[in-house]
């Protein structure tokens, strides 16, 4: 993990860049028995995990980390949405005036986040490993036609609950779920509020009324922005 | 001052005129009075054991205490639920209340005269009235239409039932000791300690009946149902259990029925334990029937009774709760067969030495 | 003219009862059942559990969560980075600046920046004497779900002197909403660190007299003892946290195991607690040990207090570049951790909070089975959640 010495050569950083031993290791398990089914992977190193599977081999793969890897621990399970908001960031900043009538930025394109994915919607998971104080985050995508993917109940117990708050939030379908009733919203519910194109309905009915008062940084003296 | 005692000796008036002297005067004026100041007392305490302000800083001294914590009963909404049998509802607290302050009549404040009615089986007529409670307890618990106040009703039927045993034992081993069921002939007993033959100085039961003593008052504290057997109103639990849907008024009367039934029976443990209203003061150890005991006698069971409803509360406050089971366990497995034996060994012992 | 109830409502109506009549429909179909909340002096909040008893044994037993769902992480999708610090306060509210603390981290590391010496070490001990009113807390409360009320009173009566504390140096009791990325909002106040290291004497003093009072007292240790076991590998598949799982045996501390860079951990002498039974006693028990360790953290880092400034380089409209990161840290509760996925954006894309209690709470159901209703509200007791805390 610790960069080789060099002494004269400054430009020479970029190959040396630090590497993680001990993850890249954990990677190479999953992509000997999963083969083709890990479709992305990202290391930061000396930090962070991350593994990207298909979708039919998404409890397969919880399995194997934790009977094989030691990853028993369970922590959270749950969902990302990479449309980017179309409703903005409804914020008065120098940034993003959209109260003031200036012309709306267009939106970006949506782009996914580490370890890639080619769909809107992904379903990412936590184990950690107690006795190797690490953790690893999977993930996997969900087709837009099809939001669904099995439970991980049968080898985690805990991830009921989040499989409940996930369906209930962005509308996923967990197969095999013992008991999938909603777990934070009331049974009447309609929307899945997590979901980008799902508005903040707080900020429909009150737009932000922009900076108004702000202290000061630690340091500086001036606030920044002023008031309406 | 001997005057003064003479004519109160020699008073033999009309029937309605004693009567009415014993209800108004020793059974109304005096515990009411009585029950005031031992309430003021132990809120001062409760507040000592639990660093609470209330009894410190309302009023004077904290003496208005009291008065706010009725006040604010008082002015609470008076609510009976939509599914509530109305009539059984309304009558429960009055119920327990009727029974508790009956059982103020039949404890001897001093001599002959000062007790509302000397009834000749004394401690029993005592423990079958205060049993009566447990019907008021069951029709609150029913008649609520709540299921938090339904568990609570049946745990206490369960407990309050389960503790009428030791109690009855305990205060059986005091029976024997005394000869006589009459609560006057037990402090008398406790006077002249005539039991083991001709002892001479006086000697409360506590000495020789310490098992029973502990056996008693644990079964008081759960009669009272307060901590630590306080399963039919676990407050964390069923919330007031039984008294879940009571406030204003009503439950005020639960509230005073409580204190009052808790001086009720320290008064009794007392009598039964302690010796009662009489104290062997030198010069008036041995005439029990001088009019000084009217003075005398009452303020020395107060101050008995202060004491022992002093060591229930201190219980309340510290121990944490029993369950259902383990309170169960505790009476049929340890109190009944400690109250047993102690009372084979005191019988045994009466016939020996007398 | 009849009313005309929208039909909207109408099927609002149908809908719920038709959901509480799936609540019920799960269970067996004998006995009664008995809603513990979501107005119950037991339930820390507006937890609702729905037990189904058979007498005074429970046969099942569901937590309905999300009375107090406040959506936190759809919110925080609009908000700064440093205005999501005043959501995040009120997750859990007892121990409130441990909440900010793994958030500021998470974007630290996103942002490559690292807060000077000073502020880490002031970050550690604010964060110790979080731990500490929550748990005093907790010991307080254990005797009023028990029944021994006294022990609230001391609990919060104690618990004074450390939010005193606190309030002197962030300016809240409850909400200090302190932590920058970068550093602290403020430097300590004079004289702070020798009051401090007083009330650390009187928690210390605090945690001997509940132990005589409350721990060491018979009647609970009865109802304790043997209730409500957690097997360590259940825990760990339920995803259990904090004294809990270390209560079953796990030898497993956040602060020590994998300390995210940031807290000053490493610098200081203590050592992890943890007991092998598994029961509500052991439950309680460790977090009583805890409070010790968390005393001697703190004096050891009082002690120690780095000079220099309070807070690194920052710009001043703070703008996380691109990635994703995750943070987890020892907070009061259990584990939390801060899934932040940022765009290079003033907002996080998305923020997944990653929550000690609801993890702790999903384990009732499994572990209430055949108990009696007073075992209930021990278990319930001795896993210990803040309802802001399940509820985001």
């Amino acid at each position: 993990m610790s960069s080789p010495e060099t002494v004269t050569d400054s430009d020479a950083p970029a190959e040396e860049a630090p590497r993680d031993a001990g993850r890249e290791e954990t990677l190479a398990q999953f992509t000997d028995v999963f083969g083709d089914a890990v479709v992305g992977s990202h290391i930061r190193p000396g930090d962070d995990l991350w593994i990207r599977v298909t979708r039919d081999v998404w409890p397969d793969v919880h399995d194997f980390a934790s009977r094989r890897l030691g990853f028993t621990y369970f922590s959270f399970l749950s969902g990302i949405d990479w449309l980017p908001s179309p409703f903005g960031r409804d914020m008065d900043s120098q940034e993003d005036i959209v109260v003031h009538g200036i012309e709306p930025k267009p939106l970006p394109a949506m782009a996914t986040g580490y370890a890639g994915g080619d769909t809107r919607f992904q379903v990412f998971s936590r184990l950690n490993s107690t006795t190797a104080f690490t953790g690893v985050t999977f993930k996997t995508d969900l087709p837009d036609d099809d939001l669904s993917v099995r439970t991980l109940t049968p080898t985690f117990l805990g991830a009921s609950w989040h499989e409940r708050e996930a369906a209930e939030m962005f509308g996923f379908t967990f197969s095999g779920h013992p008991y999938p009733v909603k777990l934070y919203l009331p049974g009447a519910f309609e929307g899945y509020p997590l979901r980008k194109d799902f508005p903040l309905l707080s900020r429909r009915v009150k737009p932000w009324p922009g900076i108004v008062d702000v202290e000061p940084m630690p340091g500086s003296d001036e606030p920044e922005g002023e008031g309406e | 001052m001997s005057t003064v005692a003479t004519l109160l000796g020699e008073l033999t008036p009309a029937y309605w005129q004693s009567t009415l002297v014993r209800v108004l005067i020793i059974g109304i004026l005096v515990p009411t009075g009585a029950l005031i100041l031992a309430i003021v007392f132990l809120f001062k305490v409760m507040a000592w054991m639990q660093s609470r302000l209330g009894p410190y800083e309302a009023g004077p001294k904290g003496l208005l205490q009291l008065v706010a914590e009725v006040g604010k009963w008082l002015q609470k909404e008076d609510l009976i639920p939509q599914g509530a049998d109305k009539i059984v509802f309304k009558a429960a607290p009055f119920i327990i209340l009727a029974s508790t302050f009956v059982l103020y009549a039949a404890i001897p404040a001093g001599p002959d005269p000062a007790i509302a009615a000397n009834v000749p089986t004394g401690i029993y007529f005592i423990l079958a009235v205060s049993s009566v409670s447990v019907i008021g307890v069951l029709m609150a618990g029913w008649a609520s239409s709540n299921k938090y106040a339904l568990i609570g009703g049946i745990r206490a039927a369960g407990q309050l039932i389960a503790y009428e045993l030791p109690m009855v034992l305990a205060a059986v081993g005091v029976v024997v000791l005394a000869g006589s069921l009459n609560l006057q002939d037990i402090v008398h007993a406790q006077a002249g300690f005539f039991a083991f033959g001709d002892w001479g100085p006086a000697l409360p039961f506590i000495v020789v009946q310490l098992p029973l003593f502990i056996v008693f008052m644990s079964a008081v504290q759960a009669e009272l149902t307060q901590a630590p057997f306080d399963m039919p109103i676990a407050e964390s639990e069923i919330v007031s259990g039984y008294q879940v849907e009571y406030s204003g008024f009503r439950f005020l009367v639960f509230f005073l029925a409580e204190f009052a039934t808790a001086f009720g029976f320290a008064a009794i443990v007392s009598t039964l334990f302690l010796g009662g209203w009489y104290l062997p003061i030198p010069g008036l150890a041995d005439d029990l029937q001088s009019g000084w005991w009217y003075l005398l006698g009452p303020i020395i069971l107060f101050t008995k009774v202060m004491i022992v409803s002093f060591i229930i509360f201190w219980v309340r406050f510290t121990y944490p709760r029993f369950r259902e089971d383990q309170l169960q366990k505790l009476a049929w497995k340890w109190l009944i067969p400690i109250s047993l034996v102690w009372i084979t060994v005191t019988s045994v012992a009466v016939v020996v030495w007398q | 003219m009849t009313a005309i109830v929208p039909d909207s409502q109408q099927r609002a109506y149908v809908a719920a009862k038709a959901a509480d009549a799936r609540v019920n429909l799960e269970f067996e179909s004998e006995g009664m059942t008995l809603n513990i909340g979501p107005q119950h002096p037991a339930t820390h909040g507006t937890l609702r559990i729905v037990a189904k008893l058979d007498g005074e044994q429970v046969t099942s037993c569901e937590p309905v969560p999300g009375y107090m769902h406040r959506g936190y992480e759809k919110l925080s999708e609009v908000r700064t980075y440093p205005q999501v610090t005043t959501l995040v306060n009120r997750l859990d509210w007892v121990g409130s600046f441990a909440n900010e603390v793994p958030f500021i981290l998470a974007a630290e590391k996103l942002m490559d920046v690292e807060a000077p010496p000073r502020a880490q070490h002031i970050r550690t001990i604010l964060f110790e004497m979080s731990r500490l009113a929550n748990i005093v807390l907790f010991l307080g409360d254990l005797g009023a779900q028990m029944g021994g009320v006294t022990a609230v009173f001391y609990g919060f009566r104690d618990r004074e002197f450390v939010l005193n504390q606190i309030e002197a140096v962030t300016g809240g009791r409850f909400h200090p909403n302190f932590d920058r990325i970068g550093g602290l909002k403020d430097d300590l106040p004079k004289g702070w660190i020798a009051e401090t290291k007083v009330a650390m004497k009187k928690v210390a003093d605090f945690c001997d007299e509940i132990e005589d009072l409350l721990i060491a007292n018979e009647i609970f240790q009865l109802r304790s003892r043997g209730v409500g076991v957690i097997p360590a590998d259940i825990g760990l598949s339920y995803g259990l946290s904090g004294a809990n799982l270390r209560a079953s045996g796990v030898d497993w501390d956040t602060r020590r195991d994998n300390c995210a860079p940031g807290l000053v951990y490493d610098k200081v002498d203590w050592k992890v607690i943890t007991h092998p039974d598994g029961d509500c006693f052991a439950r309680c028990w460790v977090r009583l040990q805890e409070v010790r360790e968390s005393v001697r953290i703190c004096e050891q880092l009082l002690d120690t207090v780095p000079a220099g400034p309070i807070m690194a380089k920052v710009p001043r409209i703070i703008k996380v570049p691109e990635g994703e990161s995750y943070v987890e840290t020892e907070n009061p509760l259990g584990v939390m951790g801060y899934y932040v996925v940022s765009k290079g954006d003033l907002n996080p894309f998305r923020l997944k909070i990653r929550t000690p209690s609801f993890n702790n709470i999903s384990v009732v159901p499994w572990v209430a089975r055949g108990v009696y209703v007073p075992d209930v509200i021990t278990i319930l007791a001795s896993l210990y959640f803040i309802l802001g805390d399940i509820d985001k």
